[in-house]
């Protein structure tokens, strides 16, 4: 008999139907219909997600096999999907939040004409649908399609006012981007290819393969990976993108490239995780759920609340969910090297001045825009708010799937039910290391953010100094990206199409008819019509004959 | 016998286009033979592995040993179905279009449908070589006679360049033709040749610039954006979407199986070249303002990795080359219609003075995202499954610098998101000015023929099995051929 | 006599032929010069036929026509340049009658 979960191609096509009737039919529904399309759609899907998860939850785990994408020789890639444990925890977050962020746009975007409101609901299904291909792909390749619909989406949001020339520049620059992590991405899906001639999850995850591959293949590949997934989730070099599409028209697209699209990277390392076998990932699990709350909210009181435990989550105060994966995280470098501990601390410490500064510039001190800005600013309707509450609610309780075992024995309930997919490396610290490193931290965030008190409490703007400017440049890598990268490309570019091309090569071919055309005006001249000329030419190339057969004789 | 009616049906309408004076009856004319000839295509895919009825045998020369026989294998049966899809195609989108002398015209058009067809069909190397300058001829024409300004001085350099390539594969072809036993022209009797790799280096270089010229690639590829911006969009059209698949083709059907030793020993000087003319061109079409001639030098860019696909000689290349010869004749057909109508109703073709075609052509805008994205190889569209098989050949081919190659020519992924991306913002996004403030939408015709080339893309894209099982039986033999020579050749 | 004779007569008469068509202007002149040029030829074909057939008759073949064909081409080339010589003054008459002289130098116009 099948496996019930053969049908799980529904979760993915019901946001696909989504995407066609709101992407067709945009001019002529209205924005209600619209919205209980485009939420409804997902909303299915939740559901399904659920009952898959449970199913998953009871041991049944399935790869569901639907057509030959591509067969080629002995490569065969196959159209499928893959319902375990990690995906199908995905499956949640993603449908999940994707509802919210759908339900939270139904208002956030209500000003909109229909046929543009009807062009945002289709751009979010399609994304919806892009992450879920992602998230349940069978193999790589599938994997790969929803990776870089999820890229064409980003840019299509970054992109939604297409009026504006930088919110189109962003959305370039964001594919882009994208596009360079992807090409690492497909490179290592052609080397395994090329080592093991398969991309399927079930059969490069196998011991026997895994033991075809040298330790030169594997570091390759993982890193190539790893390049991909710094791209979609915009790190240290290729996350120049993101503060640019946050920039950028829609808070609600900001927040889901936040929410969703960072966890691709994630999602992807998690899956290959053998061939990294480090502990730390699905710590990282927990992470998705509270980056959203920062871009969700923007205003006022239960704005505020909601914002503040955000922010609390991030920073990494316990008990809320930000604390254990980051303390996981932490814990896990320290156990690999000190060096990288201390670095990995540093970064949790900027992370939680500058989410507070954040905060404070935000709700404290005086409104700082105009009086028509402060005229739209108004309590959020309950479309909004209640998203906002139950992400709220989620940071808060999130953290507790993943709680140590140094704190409730068998308490890390994500581990366990991960484990079936992620290899875990054993611990080998002591309870007392443990709890020194997590007080170390949380006491050196608290001091953080006291220090960020006092630093914006009274924030007014004012031209940022030294140290100060570099950081409000971002390091100004973007600037060094584009003296560095692009503008030599641009001044490739020019000479080739100016010089090298017009000039040297196309100089070349019209210098060979030119060269005709020089040769036959010189002999034309020969031509002079004195009768002498003729015969003495004559005579010399006579003689010239008679010279040549001579001397060849010998 | 299919294949004969192939080449006789536009042939013989395409005569007849001659005497209908009214424009509008030999526009029709010339659309429904098109539709015609689409037909008989189809009906060659339905009689798939009975060779009997597909090919056609005739004495032509028996004194020269050259014959009128006509071969269709998979990958001609695929070529021609894209010829044939080609011309409904531009028909339609140019139906609302007026030329004069429109007889003239179409005929010259089916002509050439005849002569691309005839060489994507001939099993015998002189009816090859004889279509293949059969083909140029009406291009000639079409594009001296109804093109742009610079017409006359462009389409004389486009005509010497092939003619060139031309006479030198003619020479290769007179040179083999005198190393056969039986002094044949057949394409039995050069597959039988053995001729050793010092014999066989000269005639293979010589062919091989005939192709290179077609298809274009660099450096012999500085005809192809002066052609295509001068030559009548319908022309430029066929031209970019069908016949520079000849130059691909003879490399599949005429210079591996015949001179495979040798397009084994100058692979990797090929597959540099071709790689630095992508990147080449993909630089040169990130800095062009002119439309025309950013989707030519993309152009360049696509064909240069068709054809380091090709010298990859695995099965995964080689696929990947058949499907995207396919892709690519749709997408830049679907391209030059966009680009055609921008140029019809604002008078320009220059990307700094357009822009806000997304707020007045909404529908023209969704039709040339799609295409341009599936120009860069999206995934789900047909480009991707061609790109994906090509790079994945680069790299398990058996060169040592597979994985530079790789890297190189995945640079121009990149590259390609780059311009193409730029020519949407700067063509579709943006404010309206006064040039684009009075643009209508794509017209019914338009949409038309852009909604086939779309539904085209995703098909291709989603389910492109059949096209690679269409050419699997081709390019399995060559790659046999190869291992067999690869193995002996490193024993 | 030794043939050398008669090659260094004929060599000579080339010689003083190729030295006047290349000189003189007079179309006569140039005329009677290419007439010592063929008259040269002829006379070294004669003498290399006489050779060849005394050659042969001395091998002791009566009946041999030996070396006779070189004699035959000296017939041939009189027939030519008979034909020439009545093609050729026919053009010097007609050129004196439109341009009263017999200068070649005068029919560089043919070019244009």
């Amino acid at each position: 008999m099948q496996n019930v979960l053969q049908i799980v191609y529904l979760i993915p096509l019901l946001p696909l139907i989504g995407f066609l009737i709101n992407g067709l039919g945009r001019k002529h529904l209205s924005k209600s219909m619209i919205s209980a399309v485009g939420c409804g759609s997902i909303l299915i899907s939740f559901a399904l997600s659920i009952w898959v998860f449970l199913q998953v939850k009871g041991g049944n785990v399935h790869t569901a096999h639907y057509f030959d994408f591509i067969s080629v020789g002995k490569l065969k890639i196959p159209f499928e999907f893959k319902i375990d444990q990690l995906s199908s925890l995905f499956l949640l977050i993603i449908t999940g939040i994707g509802f919210l962020i759908h339900l939270y746009s139904t208002s956030y975007m209500k000003e909109e004409k229909s046929e543009h409101f009807g062009r945002y609901f289709s751009y979010l299904n399609l994304f919806i649908f892009s992450m879920l291909l992602l998230v349940m792909g069978g193999n790589f390749v599938v994997m790969f399609i929803g990776w870089e619909g999820v890229g064409l989406c980003s840019y299509l949001l970054i992109g939604f006012w297409f009026k504006k020339h930088e919110y189109n520049k962003a959305a370039s620059k964001a594919f882009i981007m994208n596009r360079i992590g992807d090409l690492a991405f497909l490179i290592a899906i052609f080397w395994l290819i090329a080592k093991l001639s398969t991309v399927s999850f079930d059969e490069v995850f196998t011991a026997a393969n895994i033991a075809k591959l040298s330790s030169l293949d594997i570091t390759v590949i993982t890193i190539l990976l790893f390049v991909g997934a710094t791209g979609k989730s915009a790190q240290i070099p290729l996350y120049t993108w993101l503060p640019d599409a946050m920039a950028g028209p829609t808070p609600v697209s900001a927040l889901i490239h936040a929410a969703t699209m960072v966890t691709a990277g994630i999602y992807m390392i998690a899956r290959s995780n053998i061939l990294y076998s480090l502990s730390v990932i699905h710590a990282m699990g927990g992470e998705q759920d509270i980056r959203n709350m920062g871009g969700l909210s923007k205003k006022l009181k239960i704005t505020f609340i909601t914002f503040l435990i955000g922010c609390i989550a991030i920073a990494g105060i316990p008990p809320f969910s930000g604390f254990f994966s980051k303390d996981a995280i932490l814990l896990s470098a320290f156990i690999k090297n000190p060096v990288l501990y201390g670095v990995a601390l540093f970064a949790a410490l900027l992370t939680a001045f500058y989410m507070f500064r954040l905060l404070f510039i935000t709700f404290s001190g005086k409104f700082r825009g105009t009086h028509d800005q402060e005229h739209h600013l108004h309590e959020s309707p309950p479309a909004m708010t209640i998203p906002l509450i139950v992400l709220a609610i989620l940071a808060i309780i999130g953290g507790f799937v993943g709680i140590p075992e140094v704190f409730m024995h068998g308490g890390d309930k994500l581990g366990e039910f991960l484990s079936p997919v992620i290899t875990e490396q054993e611990h080998h610290v002591s309870h007392a290391t443990e709890y020194m490193l997590m007080g170390l931290s949380t006491g050196l965030v608290i001091a953080m953010i006291i220090f960020a008190w006092f630093k914006f409490r009274n924030y007014q703007r004012s031209e940022a100094t030294g140290f100060g400017k570099v950081l409000e440049n971002k390091w100004y890598v973007d600037e060094i990206y584009d003296a560095a990268i692009v503008k030599p490309i641009k001044k490739a570019g020019t000479f080739f199409s100016q010089v090298f091309d017009n000039k040297v090569i196309d100089g070349m071919v019209n210098g060979v008819g030119r060269l005709m055309q020089y040769s036959s005006r010189q002999l034309r001249l020969v031509q002079s019509g004195q009768v002498g000329n003729y015969v003495l030419l004559m005579v010399i190339s006579m003689v010239l004959i008679f010279v040549i057969q001579f001397f060849l004789r010998k | 016998m299919i294949s004969l009616l192939l080449i006789l049906l536009p042939l013989l309408t395409g005569l007849a286009a001659f005497f209908i004076k009214d424009e509008k009856l030999v526009r029709t004319w010339a659309v429904l033979t098109s539709f015609a000839t689409l037909t008989i295509a189809i009906l060659s895919l339905c009689c798939m592995n009975d060779t009997k009825s597909l090919n056609y045998h005739c004495e032509w020369l028996p004194s020269l040993g050259a014959s009128f026989s006509l071969k269709m294998d998979g990958v001609a049966q695929l070529l021609c179905l894209l010829n044939t899809i080609a011309y409904p195609l531009v028909f339609i989108a140019g139906w609302d279009k007026t030329y004069k002398n429109a007889k003239n015209f179409f005929a010259l058009m089916l002509l050439a449908q005849a002569g691309i067809m005839g060489v994507f069909l001939a099993a015998d190397a002189l009816l090859f070589y004889f279509f293949w300058e059969l083909a140029l001829i009406p291009m000639y024409f079409l594009c001296s006679q109804w093109g742009g300004e610079k017409r006359v001085a462009v389409t004389f350099k486009f005509f010497i360049y092939t003619f060139i390539g031309s006479l030198l594969m003619l020479i290769s072809i007179l040179y083999l033709y005198g190393q056969t036993p039986d002094h044949s022209f057949s394409i039995e009797s050069f597959y039988n040749l053995k001729l050793t790799s010092k014999q066989q280096s000269i005639p293979f270089w010589l062919m091989f610039v005939a192709f290179a010229v077609k298809m274009p690639i660099f450096p012999v590829h500085t005809w192809q954006p002066d052609t295509y911006e001068q030559a009548p969009t319908s022309t430029t059209m066929i031209l970019s979407g069908v016949m520079v698949k000849m130059g691909v083709f003879g490399l599949i059907r005429w210079l591996f199986p015949i001179l495979s030793t040798a397009s084994f020993v100058w692979g990797d000087v090929i597959t540099l070249i071709a790689i630095i003319g992508m990147i080449y061109a993909s630089l040169i079409a990130l800095r062009q303002d002119d439309l025309k001639r950013l989707v030519a030098y993309s152009s360049i860019a696509h064909i240069g990795l068709l054809c380091a696909g090709m010298f990859t000689q695995n099965a995964s290349g080689m696929q990947g080359v058949m499907i995207q010869m396919f892709s690519h004749g749709i997408n830049i057909i679907g391209l030059w219609i966009v680009v055609d109508w921008i140029e019809r109703k604002t008078g320009t073709r220059k990307m700094s003075e357009l822009g806000g075609l997304a707020q007045k052509a909404p529908a023209l805008t969704i039709f040339f995202v799609i295409i341009a994205l599936a120009n860069i190889a999206l995934p789900l569209t047909n480009a991707f499954v061609g790109e994906f098989l090509i790079f994945n050949g680069l790299l398990g081919s058996f060169t040592l610098y597979n994985v530079w190659y790789t890297v190189l020519a995945g640079v121009c992924i990149i590259l390609g998101a780059a311009y193409t991306l730029r020519m949407i913002r700067k063509v579709a996004y943006g404010e309206v000015n006064e040039l684009t403030a009075n643009v209508s939408d794509i017209s019914i015709n338009g949409k038309l023929a852009l909604g086939i080339i779309v539904v085209l893309i995703l098909a291709a894209g989603i389910y492109p099995q059949p096209i690679l099982d269409l050419t699997s039986g081709s390019t399995d033999s060559l790659v046999d051929k190869f291992d067999i020579l690869r193995k002996a050749l490193l024993k | 006599m030794p043939i050398n004779y008669y090659i260094f007569l004929s060599l000579a008469l080339f010689c003083i032929g190729i030295v006047g068509v290349l000189t003189r202007r007079n179309a006569i002149i140039i005329f009677m010069c290419i007439e010592l040029m063929l008259n040269a030829v002829n006379l070294l074909l004669v003498a290399f036929s006489k050779m060849h057939h005394n050659a042969a008759l001395l091998a002791g073949d009566a009946t041999t026509i030996a070396g006779t064909d070189g004699q035959l081409f000296v017939f041939f080339i009189m027939v030519v340049a008979a034909a020439e010589v009545s093609v050729g003054l026919a053009i010097i008459v007609m050129m004196y009658r439109n341009i009263h002289s017999v200068d070649v130098n005068f029919l560089n116009r043919l070019k244009h």
